[in-house]
C-alpha cells in the first residue's frame, strides 16, 4: 500500500556555526547535501522521492542571511533567510520595493510565507517561481559565498533550467541585492491560478516601467514571464518594441503578442501550452496597461 | 543517523526531546509529546491542518524539522484554552457551527487566533486570506469564517 503521508527519507540535520563551515561541508559532500532555508520546496522533493540526500545543513542565521537593509543611495539587501511574511511587511520594502511585496503574496499561504524565503523561490529555480520576475526586472544580484569566498551572480545569467543554476557545490547565497528602483518606476504581478489565492502558477507575468530618456519612447518597460519556459523568461522583443515605439493600446498589444511568441511552455496538469500561450498575450497585455494607465496618471 | 537533543516550550511546557535528523515538528508533536490535536493531513505544506504556532507565527509543522526547533516557542491547539477557558476562536466555532468532521479544525483555530493576534478587528477579506492555507472539505468554510467574525467582534 502507498504510504499517503510519507515522512523524509532519512537524513542527517546539520547546522554549522560559520559560513566557511557550511561551505567546506557542502563541497565535501557535493551531490549528498543541501543547504536549506525554509525547507518548503525541498522537504517535498525529498518526500517524493525527487531528491535523495544524507544531509540537509541548514544555513539559516549565519553571516548576513537574516536582515533585511535599506540603503537609500544603493538599495535593498534581503538575507537569504528572511521568511517572505518578514519581506511583506517591511517598510522600506513597501515604501520602495512594492513589487516584491505584491509577488511574495501570492506565494501559497500565510503560515508557509513564514518560512519560504525569496532567495529560496529564487534557487529552486523553478520556472513558476512568483517572486523571481520581481527580482529580475528589479536588476537582482545575488550575494554568494563559496569555497573561493565571496562572490555576486547576476539574476540574468543564474537560471540554467528547471531547478538547475550556476550554483556549484559548497556555494550558499546569502543575500539578494536589488538595486534602487528608477525614478517613478511602477511595478505589477499577474499571477494565473488555478484558485484566486495559494495555488502555483500557470502563468505569471511580472512588469516594471518607468520613464527613460535614452529610449524612443521615453520609457522603458521590463518583463518576466513564470511558468512557461524552463527558465524564468524575458522576452526582449516585448521590451524593444515598447522602447521604440510610442506607447499606445496597439503597441502595448503588439510586445503583448511578442510576449507570447517568444513563450515556450509545456502541457502540465496545471494547464496545456496552448492555453499559456494566449494567457501569456493576454496577462502581459493586461499588466502592460495598468503600469501605462499608472506612470501616464 | 545522528539524533539531536533539544530544548523547547510546547503549549507553556519545557520540553526536553532527542529527535532524529529526519523528524518534522508534527511527528515529534504527535509522536513523542502525544500531542495529537495536531494533524498530518498532506505532509507537503498545502492542507494547513498541521498547522502551530511557532515563536508566535504560524507555519505549517510538517515543513519544520523539530531539529531546528531548539529554544523554540510552539502553541498547538492543545494549548489554546487556558485555565479550562477556551479560546475566543474555540467557543465560537462551536457557536457558529463550524465543525464537521473536524479534522482541520486545530490547524483552522491555530491560523484564526495568530489572525486575531496581528489584526484584532479583520475584514472578511482578511480572514479569507488567512485561512487560505487551511483546506475543509465538509463545511464550505461560510461559518468558520462566520466564527473567526464573530470572535473578533467578542474581543472588540
Amino acid at each position: 500500500m502507498i504510504n499517503p503521508h510519507p515522512g523524509l527519507p532519512e537524513l542527517d540535520y546539520i547546522k554549522p556555526a560559520s559560513l566557511e563551515e557550511a561551505s567546506k561541508f557542502l563541497a565535501a559532500h557535493a551531490g549528498e547535501a543541501k543547504p536549506f532555508m525554509g525547507g518548503t520546496d525541498c522537504f517535498v522533493r525529498l518526500r517524493d522521492g525527487a531528491w535523495e540526500l544524507k544531509y540537509l545543513v541548514d544555513v539559516k542565521g549565519l553571516d548576513g542571511t537574516n536582515t533585511i537593509t535599506f540603503e537609500s543611495q544603493k538599495g535593498l539587501t534581503i538575507g537569504a533567510a528572511v521568511p517572505m511574511n518578514q519581506v511583506i511587511s517591511h517598510p522600506d520594502v513597501v515604501k520602495h520595493y512594492p513589487l516584491i511585496a505584491e509577488a511574495a503574496r501570492t506565494v501559497a499561504s500565510y503560515q508557509l510565507r513564514n518560512r519560504a524565503t525569496i532567495v529560496g523561490n529564487i534557487c529552486n529555480a523553478s520556472p513558476a517561481g512568483d517572486t523571481t520576475g520581481a527580482c529580475i526586472v528589479l536588476g537582482g544580484v545575488l550575494n554568494v559565498f563559496g569555497p573561493k569566498g565571496k562572490r555576486t551572480e547576476p539574476l540574468s545569467t543564474f537560471f540554467k533550467g528547471p531547478g538547475k543554476t550556476v550554483l556549484e557545490a559548497g556555494d550558499i547565497v546569502t543575500s539578494i541585492f536589488l538595486p534602487l528602483p528608477p525614478n517613478g518606476a511602477v511595478g505589477r504581478y499577474i499571477k494565473l491560478g488555478r484558485n484566486m489565492l495559494s495555488d502555483l502558477s500557470i502563468v505569471g507575468v511580472t512588469v516594471l516601467g518607468y520613464p527613460d530618456k535614452t529610449t524612443k519612447s521615453g520609457y522603458r518597460f521590463k518583463i518576466a514571464l513564470a511558468s512557461v519556459a524552463p527558465t524564468p523568461l524575458v522576452p526582449t522583443k516585448a521590451e524593444e518594441i515598447l522602447a521604440e515605439k510610442a506607447i499606445n493600446g496597439e503597441t502595448i498589444l503588439e510586445a503583448a503578442q511578442a510576449a507570447m511568441d517568444a513563450a515556450t511552455p509545456i502541457d502540465d496538469v496545471r494547464g496545456s501550452a496552448r492555453y499559456r500561450k494566449y494567457m501569456v498575450r493576454n496577462l502581459t497585455r493586461q499588466a502592460l496597461t495598468d503600469v501605462w494607465s499608472k506612470l501616464t496618471q | 543517523m545522528s539524533f539531536h537533543r533539544i530544548v523547547l516550550t510546547v503549549n507553556g511546557s519545557t520540553e526536553q526531546v532527542d529527535v532524529p535528523g529526519n523528524m518534522t515538528l508534527l511527528q515529534m508533536l504527535r509522536e513523542k509529546l502525544a500531542l495529537t490535536g495536531t494533524k498530518n493531513g498532506c505532509a507537503a505544506g498545502e492542507c494547513g491542518a498541521c498547522t502551530v504556532l511557532m515563536n508566535g507565527e504560524p507555519v505549517n509543522s510538517c515543513m519544520v524539522l523539530a531539529a531546528e526547533c531548539e529554544g523554540a516557542e510552539i502553541v498547538t491547539v492543545e494549548g489554546l484554552a487556558q485555565d479550562g477557558q477556551l479560546d475566543i476562536v474555540q467557543q465560537t466555532i462551536i457557536e457558529e457551527g463550524g465543525v464537521q468532521c473536524g479534522f482541520c479544525t486545530p490547524g483552522m483555530l491555530i491560523s484564526a487566533r495568530a489572525l486575531l493576534n496581528r489584526s484584532p478587528n479583520p475584514t472578511e477579506a482578511d480572514i479569507r486570506e488567512a485561512l487560505v492555507g487551511n483546506l475543509c472539505r465538509c463545511t464550505g468554510y461560510a461559518r468558520i469564517i462566520s466564527a473567526v467574525k464573530a470572535a473578533a467582534q467578542a474581543t472588540q
